[in-house]
């Protein structure tokens, strides 16, 4: 039903059902938020949007209040825009004003608030809470000091990881936001997705930083400095240094980094490659063999760790390999080292990522090799961002390089990783060649694209049929995770990323990703799927080289040496 | 969805529960016993389901608290949200000598904010918490009813008037040697 709603003498067409906010912003106005979470329930918790009902006379929060036919609303009248001056002051009146000193300075939700509502001066000095920065996680940095109880992380926790390890505790002027028992992040159930940093309005949650340790290795001429980066961060970048959204910025990218100062840039999605060679391979021998089904993907840390943590129950499902950051890792301290002439620790390798939890994965004991790990430091793409201003490059005026042999040449296939149903189109088209022999006729499989929450298939392959599902989102997961446990048996190979729309909307990508770069993004990594030659992993002459010079044969045994590893049930507050 | 039901459960009055004497028979952390009292376990029985815990077991422990998310299928983190908004609960199990401070209005009147602190400061540890021997642990509670004896503590039931900081020093004290002895 359509009906009209008065606001500032003006009236406005409304939808039953939408809440007020909706229709002013609808209409170009726009109404100050802070715990207002776009797609999430309304929790009404910060009054910032309020607006005055003038039939009332009441000022009513207007992201949870629906629009009601011959509604009169004024929404910037001194009263309204007095209380929500007020209500900013009282959250500033406890903050520590050490903006200069802060990640989120020029990008902070707070600033604005204040700029916006020309706050100039601290009436308000309230009670400062003393809790202690939480540095316990490896991946996640919490300082509660800097929190303003507005819900958001506690909200996507729940709502869109399914994780819930964080939530209000304490009450009236000693809130914080905590784990169980208010411990460490660490001895949470937390799987590092960094979904919470994506939303927070503030300095309160960020990323577990590693520049001191990288610039260390920098400029330390012992060592040999490489770095990798994830098939999604050339097309993530672009909104950041101010270029079309969307845009495919690798070349600059490989230019920079070796202005930077790193000795080899090797691009992740060539590892991307390699893993659809090994997991490929551990499909068909399961099928063939009669191996746990169905298999599910454990390229996503997120994921691996909310398995191990609350299906136990499916860990043999999980693939054996490695994620394409930690095989790139692997093989850069084996045959990298040995082409050059290096020894494993003379290498330190970092690598890019749009994700968090890649810093635990990169961490985890199962990912080392005789003490060394694979890869040494993580940078997520903001932080990579920081780190190019930080070394003065100008990404405007710069040429495109190439990507150093042996390990920078890729397929589209490997590309695709970056997008939830990438990993499960490049998986099987290279199953598709190796069960038939020949190659599929449509590369594409339009029915496993796309940000839906969840995508499945039925694929024909010779006389197989198999059953592919596509989950992305940790909760949307759970419901296709609970079919399966519940016995559904069509399915034999699942793709699960935890971030909503995969990695390019990984908790890593720059803060205040919209659903329409997402869209620029996943629509990229298409585009060059499409215009690109060489479609499939398994024809990638530098993965077919590696092979034949180093690894032997895809699943053998030293690939498995490298290349694989095993997972368990991991005991946590759940 | 789920959220709102946590707001509710937040907003639910914070009425004392009178204890079940019932409860005494229950053996320490025999919680199978407490959830075979609510047949329908729903989340609506979380509040009890702790409520009792708490008086047979003194205080919530970490293991209990899983143990009631994982019968009602709530995470424990919410469900520690939900116990720390009410000051019932408790989080350590209470020292030998469980020292209750008043903060009832007389009390407030007469400087309970003060006295609080001061034990706090005393026995180097918080409202709610315990000694790291086991010794003492500190709870605030609204009037005990001895108004005229302003401000108020109890020690184990024993009630101490008009304490100031040198007295409180004195009863402390008091407690330690009997330990000693
Ligand atoms: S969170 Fe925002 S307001 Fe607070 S210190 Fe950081 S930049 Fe400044
Ligand atoms: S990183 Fe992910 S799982 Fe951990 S607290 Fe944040 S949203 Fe929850
Ligand atoms: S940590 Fe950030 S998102 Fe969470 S409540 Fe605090 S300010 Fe909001
Ligand atoms: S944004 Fe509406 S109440 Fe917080
Ligand atoms: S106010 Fe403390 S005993 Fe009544």
């Amino acid at each position: 039903m359509d009906f009209t709603i008065n606001v500032n003498n003006n009236e406005f067409q409304a939808t039953q059902g939408e809440t007020i906010l909706e229709v002013l912003n609808k209409n170009g106005i726009k109404v100050p938020t802070l715990c207002h979470l776009k797609n999430s329930m309304p929790t009404g918790a910060c009054r910032m949007c309020v607006v005055e009902d003038e039939q009332t006379g009441k000022l009513i929060t207007s992201c949870s209040f629906p629009a009601n036919p011959g509604m009169k609303i004024k929404t910037h009248s001194q009263r309204v825009v007095e209380s929500r001056k007020t209500i900013i002051e009282l959250l500033l009146s406890n903050h520590p004003d050490d903006c200069l000193y802060c990640v989120r300075n020029k990008n902070c939700e707070l600033q604005d608030l204040s700029e916006e509502h020309h706050v100039r001066e601290r009436r308000i000095r309230g009670y400062k809470n003393s809790e202690k920065l939480d540095l316990s996680s490896a991946s996640i940095v919490r300082d509660p000091e800097k929190c303003v109880l507005c819900g958001r992380c506690v909200v996507v926790c729940e709502e869109v990881m399914g994780v819930a390890c964080i939530d209000f505790v304490n009450r009236g002027n000693k809130s914080i936001i905590g784990t169980s028992f208010n411990q460490g992040l660490n001895t949470s159930s937390c799987i590092n997705c960094g979904q919470c940093i994506m939303v927070c309005p503030t300095g309160a949650l960020t990323e577990k930083n590693h520049f001191p340790e990288i610039q260390q290795a920098l400029n330390d001429p012992a060592k040999r400095v490489v770095i990798q980066y994830a098939p999604s961060i050339s097309v993530s970048m672009a909104e950041e240094l101010g270029m079309e959204q969307g845009k495919d910025i690798n070349g600059i990218l490989n230019a920079a980094l070796r202005k930077v100062g790193f000795n080899n840039v090797f691009d992740s999605s060539f590892s991307a490659d390699l893993t659809i060679m090994e997991e490929s391979a551990e499909l068909i021998q399961r099928i063939t063999e009669g191996g746990t089904l169905p298999m599910i993907t454990s390229c996503c840390p997120g994921w691996v760790k909310y398995a191990e943590e609350f299906y136990s129950d499916l860990i043999p499902n999980l693939s054996s390999c490695k994620s394409p950051q930690q095989m790139m890792g692997a093989v850069i301290k084996s045959y990298f080292a040995e082409q050059e002439g290096l020894k494993p620790e003379e290498i330190y390798s970092v690598a890019i990522m749009p994700c968090t939890a890649k810093k635990f994965e990169a961490q985890r004991e199962e990912m080392t090799q005789a003490g060394i790990s694979d890869v040494d430091a993580v940078l997520t793409t903001r932080e990579l961002t920081k780190f190019l201003k930080l070394y003065g490059v100008d990404m405007f005026n710069i040429k495109p390089e190439l990507t150093d042999s042996p390990m920078g040449f890729r397929s589209t296939a490997g590309k695709l990783f970056g997008a939830s149903g990438g990993v499960m189109e490049a998986a099987i088209r290279t199953a598709h060649f190796k069960l038939t022999g020949k190659e599929l006729v449509n590369f594409q499989i339009p029915q496993i694209r796309g940000l839906e929450k969840r995508k499945e298939a039925k694929m024909k392959i010779g006389d197989l049929e198999l059953g592919v599902a596509v989950v992305n989102g940790m909760a949307n997961a759970r419901e296709l995770l609970d079919e399966i446990k519940n016995g559904r048996n069509d399915i034999h190979f699942v793709e699960v990323m935890a971030c909503p729309g995969g990695c390019i909307g990984g908790g890593g990508q720059h803060i205040g990703t919209s659903h329409e770069q997402l869209k620029a993004r996943m629509k990229t990594l298409y585009k060059i799927d499409e215009n690109e030659t060489l479609k499939v992993s398994h024809k990638n002459p530098e993965i077919i080289e590696l092979y034949d010079n180093f690894l032997g044969e895809a699943g053998g045994h030293k690939s498995h040496e490298l290349l694989h590893t095993k997972y368990k049930k991991r005991e946590v507050m759940i | 969805m789920q959220q709102f039901f946590f707001q509710r459960l937040k907003n639910l009055s914070n009425n004392k529960f009178s204890t079940n004497p019932e409860n005494k028979l229950f053996k320490m952390g025999d919680i199978k016993q407490i959830f075979n009292k609510y047949p329908e376990a729903g989340r609506d029985n979380l509040i009890p389901i702790l409520q009792d815990i708490q008086s047979v077991d003194g205080y919530l422990s970490k293991e209990s608290i899983i143990k009631v998310g994982a019968h009602l299928d709530i995470p424990s983190s919410k469900i520690f949200g939900v116990a720390t908004f009410y000051n019932q609960f408790r989080f350590q199990p209470n020292g030998k000598y469980h020292v209750q401070v008043c903060r009832g209005t007389a009390c407030h009147v007469l400087g309970s904010v003060t006295v609080l602190q001061e034990i706090e400061k005393q026995l180097k540890v918080k409202a709610g918490d315990t000694t790291r021997d086991g010794l003492f642990s500190i709870e605030v509670v609204a009037c005990i009813g001895a108004c005229g004896l302003a401000p108020v503590i109890a020690i184990n039931g024993e009630f101490y008037a008009k304490v100031s900081a040198a007295s409180l020093a004195e009863i402390i004290e008091s407690y330690k040697n009997k330990e000693d002895e």
